[in-house]
């Protein structure tokens, strides 16, 4: 028998197995001295102990066997799953837009497999059909996948490979791009295309789901079909970020890709604007703007593709009592550029001083944000931050850390005369630094205050 | 021919005849202090609620690329559902925005102990897997489950039924309303741990489902660690005849309505089987029944017959469909007042949400609503002829093409007999469609929670401390002296070890304090007191008083309720001096004698025997020797004093 009959088992539940001459898919009768078990022997799972057999009974239920309480197994026949996502032809319509949906991984398109638990990626237009039928109703879907990763293992690589799809497709004259991305990171990959992809005639929607889409109650299907809409049909040709705006089933939010940031480690509703407000709703029907200041949809090709990139670079996140050892091993590293997300107004303590000037004098770049994510960094209110400030320590006025941490990596790619980073830095590019801070761009309701409790009841979450 | 008699009038063979088989699905919810996946306070209930939320729930395909029949068919129904909820009873996981936490150990220690009581054979890891329920009970779309053990027994009568599995599970959320294509619940029982025993379909007679599911419900109570009163323990009923299919009769919240559902369920069953026959002797089937369908909103626009003339006002259309080839068959009775255009009637009404009744007509039953004119004109619109029948149904012209493919589907069903589904149970003992039954693919891992291993120690460890088995239990207390009827009901209560603990420390009240723990107890939490303020070094501490003589055990219901209304607030002899219960003296209650037939009119010592009944009525209307006498020796002491003077003492 080949290795793969007996799938995840290490030893000691490996060499019973062996023993009893049965393998993963064995239909299997099995005595312990807890009683008698019959179902089917499953792969087991990697990260799972080595002491346990699984298997499903004939009511659907798995459950583990020690390997030390079975005293016999029998084959009594074999049934090998073959899963696969069924797929049905994407129906081609003339009439409809073209819309392009790239693939990098993450849970937006996936199934489980019903018997081993493992996720299998739902990508092709006619799997992608098979389970959200409506999106045949929005577009002619075109796919490609890219990569397959996790969001936390995204980076300059994958960045690099995206922009250079993105535009191509642009250029080939599709009339928008999805992006399906897995959650954790889509707010660093939606700055860092803001960047790379710029003055892009048609709109770049980011899309993902909270949710995996095996779920009855995922999000996955509506984000998709919100995405697709606001890709095929919507007026707004920026990098957008397409997720929900209640965790209720009603309406997506889309995000300026430069503005947005994943907010709550697992609610549906995670992604939110800060310091200012989304650039629009979207739901089945459509895209409904909220502001006007958008960049429009053209019909021309023309796309600027930059993929400059430094990948040294760093955030570092300030904490009281930091030691300046923390700066001096980046700049010791051979770091280029330094985020710093600061306390308040953009604050680090005294002892920091000669590390940050000597980082100054070896030519990093560093610059500084708020760790209270909304507000501006204003480094000349205090006389801690204009002390650092005359260290080389530039702000970077409403930008948030991670939006910076990219831009940094992006700019160091163009240039490493410190004053030219800091004017690129300072310059934004789509949105990334705003004038101004309207009063709803920073909005976290209490809860538990009369006056909210009462808007909270009034509206579904 | 199998005419309807009623349950009573049913002799136990004929169950034999037809083929009855019936099973058990228990739910009994455990007594723990929080939620199985997550934090929550667990029994909690409110119907209160401060925000909402809406899902919607999608079909995921089946591994071999087929949409579940249960979830295709909520999928129709195009439900928006809505849940209320608040913040004291469920936090983000309930409504699915956070992942689960790790389950809840004391439940699984509860359902180790219940599933070692059912003689299951232990699995030595718990796998969490997923049930899909499309219905919205579950924010989900699932229910987090998993076996413990498989295989068991329990002892009914002279046999044993066969316990197929015991899962611990999360419940689902209680339904609020479900009108149009709006289904509205709320959450504060969602997430609260149960057990669900799983029987073998070894059941033969209505009567006997009901004690199997007594024998349960008993050993679950034994471990004392179990919830009770109303929605705590829920049979699903599983029914069929010979010839018929499994039908899951859902959510019966009393073992005494089982017999009438299960009987009902047989003749239900028994009658569809005679459609079938009569189908097939037709030369009926189920391709042959084609969606056609056509508008007759002009024809009977005019009626006189009500439900349909309002419902035409308001904008709603009218649709006839007809069915070849049937007529006569939708009349067929299939359970006592109910015949087949019911059953079509349910799924109109489930499936295409029109549920506003009646919402179908057929020319089998034409008495008492059309008239003669329309019901003419109906049938020549869907050109109908003497042998086929028509559906007449109304509605909002969205739902109505659903609905004539459901009223279609439903008689295409009816040439196979007996469908599949889950039925909720009915007040009168009838059953109505709930849904297509599940079948066995809504299973699947849940990614979320890694296995958890039940290794030897901890089965061992419950082991060692499982309870007595209730009819053992029942059985010493009787040979103790217990009245039955009490040993009956302190054996199934959450107190009885509480009893075995305290009885030896008042040996002579043995018989009183099984009645204060059984029924006190119950009496005050049906009054909603919080019975579990009443704690054992309280109770210990009062008998410890009766038993020096400071206290009457008279005294003790008073004391107790107080505690229980109270909570912490003092001992028991502080609480009894400040109730006035500490025992009154001779001298005491002399007066009190005195006091009462003073009070009495003459004609009441006309005699001893009317004296003494008047003076123990009397004072007990005064109260104030209650709970501070021994009722015995009052009485005796009364008599001494009042009886055989024939006049005032």
């Amino acid at each position: 028998m080949s290795a793969d009959s007996y799938k995840g088992y290490r030893d000691p539940a490996l060499s019973v197995l062996r023993q009893f001459g049965v393998r993963v898919w064995s239909d299997a009768e099995v005595e312990t001295t807890r009683g008698r078990f019959v179902g089917i022997i499953l792969p087991r799972s990697e990260t799972a102990d080595a002491d346990h057999i699984v298997l499903k009974l004939r009511n659907g239920y798995n459950v583990g066997l020690r390997h030390d309480t079975i005293r016999g197994m029998k084959e009594v026949g074999y049934k090998e799953a073959v899963y696969r996502i069924p797929s049905k032809d994407f129906p081609h319509d003339p009439a409809k837009p073209r819309v392009k949906l790239i693939g990098t991984g993450g849970t937006i398109a996936s199934r489980l497999d019903y018997r081993t638990g493992a996720v299998i990626p739902a990508f092709s237009p006619g799997e992608l059909y098979g389970s959200v039928p409506e999106l045949a109703d929005i577009c002619n879907l075109e796919t490609e996948k890219i990569c397959a990763v996790f969001s936390e293992n995204m980076g300059p690589e994958q960045w690099t490979k995206l922009a250079t799809t993105i535009a191509a497709e642009i250029e080939k004259g599709v009339a928008g791009i999805v992006i399906g991305h897995g959650t954790d990171t889509m707010h660093h990959t939606a700055a860092i295309l803001s960047f790379m992809v710029q003055d892009s005639p048609v709109p770049i929607v980011m899309v993902g789901s909270q949710r995996s889409s095996d779920r009855p109650s995922s999000d996955a299907a509506m984000n998709l079909i919100h995405s697709t809409r606001t890709a095929a049909s919507g007026d707004i040709a920026e990098v957008m970020v397409c997720m929900f705006g209640p965790t209720s089933d009603q309406y997506g939010l889309l995000h300026r890709g430069t503005r947005v940031r994943k907010m709550h480690s697992s609610y549906r509703s995670t992604f939110r604007t800060i310091s200012d407000i989304p650039l629009a709703m979207v739901d089945r029907n459509g895209v409904t703007p909220l502001r006007d200041d958008y960049k429009r949809r053209r019909h021309d090709r023309n796309v600027r593709l930059d993929t400059a990139f430094d990948e040294k670079v760093s955030i570092v996140y300030y904490y009281p009592n930091m030691a300046p050892d923390i700066i001096d091993s980046l700049v010791d590293n051979g770091y280029h550029g330094i985020v710093i997300a600061g306390t308040g107004l953009g604050h680090v303590n005294r002892p920091l001083y000669p590390a940050l000037r000597r980082a100054h004098e070896k030519g990093v770049a560093v610059c500084m944000t708020v760790q209270t994510i909304w507000g501006f960094a204003q480094m000349y209110v205090y006389e801690t931050g204009r002390e650092i400030m005359e260290l080389g320590v530039f702000p970077a006025a409403n930008m948030l850390p991670e939006v910076a941490y990219v831009k940094l990596g992006w700019v160091l790619g163009h240039t490493r005369d410190l004053a030219e980073v800091e004017r690129m830095m300072t310059t934004p590019i789509n949105g990334e630094i705003t004038e101004r801070e309207p009063h709803n761009g920073y909005l976290v309701f209490q809860g538990g205050v009369p006056e909210v409790e009462e808007f909270i009841r009034s509206y579904r979450k | 021919m199998h005419q309807y008699t009623s349950l009573e009038e049913t002799p136990r063979e004929w169950y034999e005849e037809v083929g009855l088989m019936s099973g058990l699905e228990i739910h009994q919810q455990l007594l723990t202090r929080k939620k199985l996946f997550c934090r929550c306070p667990a029994g909690r209930y409110s119907r209160e609620w401060d925000a909402e939320i809406l899902r919607h729930m999608r079909p995921t395909l089946s591994e071999l690329g087929e949409y579940d029949g249960t979830a295709l068919m909520e999928f129709r129904t195009r439900k928006q559902i809505v849940y209320h909820i608040h913040k004291e009873t469920v936090c983000t996981y309930e409504f699915d925005d956070t992942p689960p936490f790790e389950i809840n150990e004391e439940a699984v220690d509860i359902a180790i102990e219940i599933a070692l009581l059912l003689n299951l054979k232990m699995v030595s890891e718990l796998h969490i897997a997923r049930k899909q329920y499309l219905d919205g009970s579950i924010p989900t779309g699932f229910q987090r489950t998993t076996i413990l053990g498989v295989d068991g027994w329990i002892p009914y009568r002279d046999r044993r039924i066969g316990i197929i599995q015991l899962g611990l599970e999360e419940d689902a959320c209680r339904e609020v309303s479900d009108v149009g294509h709006v289904r509205t619940y709320i959450t504060d029982r969602l997430g609260m741990p149960l057990v669900e025993t799983v029987t073998a379909p070894e059941m033969h007679t209505p009567w006997d489902v009901a004690g199997v599911a007594q024998v349960l419900r008993r050993l679950a109570r034994a471990t004392g660690r179990v919830r009770t009163g109303p929605g705590a323990a829920r049979e699903d009923v599983n029914v069929s005849v010979r010839g018929g299919r499994r039908c899951e009769i859902k959510g019966v919240s009393s073992i005494r309505r089982i017999p009438l559902l299960v009987h009902n369920e047989a003749f239900r069953q028994l009658g569809l089987l005679q459609i079938k026959d009569e189908l097939a002797q037709r030369g009926v089937r189920p391709e042959a029944l084609e969606v056609k369908w056509v508008d007759v909103t002009e024809r009977i626009g005019r009626t006189r017959y009500w439900p349909v003339l309002q419902a035409l006002r308001e904008g709603q259309r009218a649709r006839a469909v007809p069915l070849r080839r049937c007529a006569g068959l939708l009349r067929h009775p299939i359970g006592p007042g109910r015949s087949f255009l019911q059953e079509v009637s349910d799924r109109v009404s489930v499936v295409a949400c029109i549920d506003q009744h009646p919402n179908v007509l057929s020319t089998d039953v034409t008495d008492g609503n059309l008239s003669a004119d329309e019901w003419q004109a109906v049938r020549r619109a869907a050109g109908a002829g003497a042998q086929d029948a028509v559906v007449v149904v109304w509605g909002p012209v969205d739902d109505l093409q659903t609905a004539c493919e459901e009223i279609v589907g439903r008689m295409r069903l009816a040439c196979d007999g007996v469908p599949n589904e889950t039925r909720q149970a009915l007040a009168d003992g009838t059953t109505c469609f709930e849904r297509v039954l599940p079948g066995a693919d809504r299973m699947y891992p849940d990614t979320d929670l890694p296995p958890k291993k039940l290794p030897d120690e901890r089965v061992e460890r419950m082991r060692t401390r499982l309870p007595e088995l209730p009819w053992h239990r029942r059985q010493r207390y009787v040979e103790a002296g217990l009245p039955e009827q009490v040993a009956e009901r302190l054996s199934v209560s959450p107190r009885a070890a509480l009893f075995d603990r305290l009885a030896p420390r008042a040996p002579r009240h043995a018989g009183r304090l099984a009645t204060l723990l059984a029924d006190h107890f119950r009496w005050l939490q049906r009054k909603g007191l919080p019975v579990e303020r009443v704690d054992e070094a309280f109770l210990e501490k009062a008998l410890g008083l009766v038993e020096a003589g400071a206290l009457r055990f008279e005294a003790l219901p008073a004391l107790v309720e107080h505690r229980a209304r109270h909570g912490h607030d003092g001992g028991p002899e502080e609480v009894a001096g400040r109730l006035g219960l500490r025992p009154a003296g001779d001298a005491e209650v002399a007066e009190a004698i005195a006091a009462a037939t003073a009070e009495l009119p003459a004609s009441s010592f006309r005699d001893a025997e009317t004296a003494w009944r008047a003076t123990m009525g009397r004072l007990m209307k005064m109260k104030k020797l209650r709970g501070r006498v021994d009722g015995a020796a009052l009485g005796a002491r009364v008599r001494e004093l009042v009886g055989g003077q024939g006049g005032r003492p």
